[in-house]
C-alpha cells in the first residue's frame, strides 16, 4: 500500500476538520495509507503576495520534511497544493534560488532536495485509486441525489505545473467521481467560476458577490448539494452561505460537502463518522442507510 | 492638471525592467493589450475598479506610484482564469504578486499581509491551534497539533519580512504615507 505524507496547511486542521476526519476515515480502504509529519507547517501562499524568498522557504521547509521521510505528499487544499508544485518546480529548476533558499533553510537545519511530489486527495482518488476501485469500495452508492461539482481554481491551475491532469477549461474529474458514488452530476451556468475567498480579506463585497452568483446557479440548476475539495471554497460557499444570502441577496439553503465526506457515506460510514455536523448549512438530504 | 491625465514626464521608463527582474513579473513585457485577460476577470465583472490589462498597461508605461501605491493591486483573486487564456503567456496573477512584493517594499502595507505576518510569527501557521482547537480535533478523532513558532522566526529573522510589514524597514519609501489609507 503507498504511502503519503498528509498535508495539512493551516486552513484545513483548524475550519476544515470535517473535510480531514473524512479523508483519514476513507483513503486506508481505498488502498493508500496517510502519515502525519509534524514538522509540516504553513505552505507559503500567504506570503507569495508579500515576498517571494520567505514564500519559498515556507514551502522548501514542508518539502524537505517529506523528502527525510522518503514520501510523496498528498494535500486537502488546492492553494497548498498549487503553491507547493509550483515552489517545488521552481526551486528544482532555478539553482540560484535554491541555493538562496537553503541558506536560510539551514537555519532550521534542513534542506531541499526536490525529492518529493505533490498530488492533491482527488486527483490520488482519480489516478492512484481510479474510479473503478472507488465503484467498488461504495457499499451505499447516493443514488437520485444530484450534486454540482465546485472545481475550484487551484485543483487544476496554473495548468502548466500539473502535468496535463485533467482540463482547466472543461474539467471532468469530480463529475466523474460523483458519477463512480451512484450519485448524479449537474451542469450548472458558469462552472469554473473561483469562489472569491482570494479577495474576501481585501473586498468583501466582491468576495461574496462571487460566491453568491455560483450558488445561484448551481440552485437554478436544481441540485440538491454541492461539493468541493478545497477549505477556502468550503468557507465560501458553506460557512458563508448566510452572510452571501444578507449582503448580496437571494435563498439557498445548499447544502455544501466535502467530497470525501460524500464518498464515505457511499461507502458506509455513518453521517457522524463523516463530521456533517461541521457542514454549517444543514445537511438534511436522504441518504441511504449507513451500516453501523 | 487634471487627475486622470497622465504626465509623460512623471513616467518611470525602469518600472516594467524592476518587475520583469521580480520573480513572477519576467514576462510582463510580452504583454500586447489584447484584453482577453479582463474579459475573462471573474473581479472585473464586478469590480469596476479592478482591471488587468489596464494595469498592465499602467505598469508598462511606467506609471510606478500609481500602481504600487494603489489599492487594486490586492483585488487579484488569483483564481488562474486569465492565466489559462494569456495568450502571450503573461502570468497575470503571478505578476500581481510580483507587483505587491515591490509595493511592500515601497511602504504600501496591506493590514491583511501584516496579519497575516503576525499570525505566522505568533503561531507557526495562520490560524491559530492551542488548546480549545486541539480539543475539538481529539473530539473529532484526529490528532492534535503542537504549533512551531521557532523555525518560522528564525526565517522571518532572516528575510526581515516581519519588520518589513511592520514598517521598521527604509528603503523605498514611494506609499510610505499614501500607502495604507
Ligand atoms: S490576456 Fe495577456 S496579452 Fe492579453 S491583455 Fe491580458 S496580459 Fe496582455
Ligand atoms: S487571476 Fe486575478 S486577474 Fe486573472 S482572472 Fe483571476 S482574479 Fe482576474
Amino acid at each position: 500500500m503507498k504511502s503519503y505524507a498528509l498535508f495539512l496547511g493551516c486552513t484545513v486542521p483548524v475550519r476544515g476538520m470535517h473535510y480531514e476526519a473524512s479523508a483519514r476515515l476513507i483513503s486506508d480502504k481505498l488502498g493508500f495509507h496517510l502519515v502525519d509529519v509534524p514538522e509540516f507547517g504553513c505552505c507559503g501562499f500567504p506570503l507569495e503576495g508579500a515576498d517571494h524568498l520567505t514564500s519559498y522557504v515556507m514551502a522548501a521547509m514542508s518539502l524537505a520534511a517529506a523528502e527525510r521521510k522518503d514520501l510523496d505528499i498528498v494535500t486537502l487544499c488546492s492553494a497548498c497544493t498549487a503553491t507547493l508544485t509550483k515552489a517545488n518546480k521552481k526551486l528544482k529548476e532555478d539553482r540560484a534560488l535554491r541555493e538562496e533558499v537553503n541558506k536560510v533553510l539551514a537555519e532550521t537545519g534542513a534542506e531541499f532536495k526536490g525529492k518529493t511530489n505533490i498530488k492533491h486527495f482527488a486527483r490520488v482518488l482519480v489516478e492512484e485509486v481510479g474510479y473503478d476501485k472507488i465503484k467498488a469500495a461504495v457499499t451505499n452508492p447516493l443514488t437520485g441525489l444530484k450534486v454540482a461539482a465546485h472545481y475550484g481554481c487551484h485543483y487544476l491551475k496554473p495548468s502548466e505545473i500539473y502535468e496535463g491532469f485533467d482540463s482547466s477549461e472543461r474539467p471532468v474529474t469530480l463529475d466523474k467521481l460523483i458519477e463512480a458514488i451512484g450519485a448524479t452530476h449537474i451542469e450548472y451556468e458558469d462552472k469554473l467560476q473561483c469562489c472569491g475567498g482570494g479577495i474576501l480579506g481585501f473586498d468583501e463585497l466582491s468576495a461574496l458577490k462571487m460566491t453568491q452568483s455560483k450558488l445561484q446557479h448551481i440552485k437554478e440548476a436544481g441540485a440538491d448539494a454541492m461539493t468541493f475539495i478545497c477549505p477556502f471554497c468550503a468557507v465560501m460557499y458553506d460557512a458563508n452561505q448566510k452572510t452571501a444570502e444578507m449582503k448580496v441577496g437571494g435563498k439557498f439553503a445548499l447544502p455544501g460537502l466535502y467530497f470525501p465526506q460524500l464518498l464515505g457515506l457511499a461507502m458506509g460510514y455513518t453521517p457522524k463518522q463523516v463530521a456533517l455536523d461541521l457542514n454549517r448549512v444543514k445537511v438534511n438530504l436522504k441518504f441511504p442507510e449507513a451500516k453501523a | 492638471m487634471a487627475d486622470d491625465v497622465i504626465d509623460a514626464d512623471e513616467l518611470d521608463p525602469g518600472f516594467k525592467y524592476e518587475i520583469s527582474k521580480q520573480p513572477g513579473g519576467e514576462n510582463l513585457k510580452l504583454c500586447f493589450q489584447c484584453g482577453t485577460c479582463s474579459g475573462t476577470c471573474p473581479v472585473r465583472a464586478i469590480n469596476d475598479k479592478y482591471n488587468p490589462r489596464r494595469i498592465i498597461r499602467m505598469a508598462l508605461l511606467g506609471m510606478r506610484k500609481e500602481v504600487l501605491c494603489s489599492d487594486f493591486i490586492w483585488l487579484c483573486s488569483t483564481c488562474y482564469a486569465c492565466h489559462e487564456r494569456c495568450p502571450q503567456n503573461v502570468r497575470i496573477p503571478e505578476l500581481m504578486f510580483a507587483i505587491r512584493n515591490i509595493a511592500l517594499r515601497e511602504g504600501n502595507i496591506h493590514p491583511v499581509y501584516k496579519g497575516y505576518v503576525d499570525a505566522l510569527d505568533g503561531h507557526g501557521r495562520l490560524l491559530e491551534v492551542g488548546e480549545f482547537e486541539n480539543e475539538k480535533r481529539v473530539k473529532y478523532g484526529l490528532p492534535p497539533i503542537a504549533e512551531e513558532k521557532e523555525r518560522v522566526r528564525k526565517i522571518f529573522h532572516h528575510t526581515r519580512i516581519k519588520d518589513r510589514t511592520d514598517g521598521k524597514l527604509k528603503g523605498g519609501e514611494a506609499c510610505a504615507t499614501e500607502g495604507s489609507k
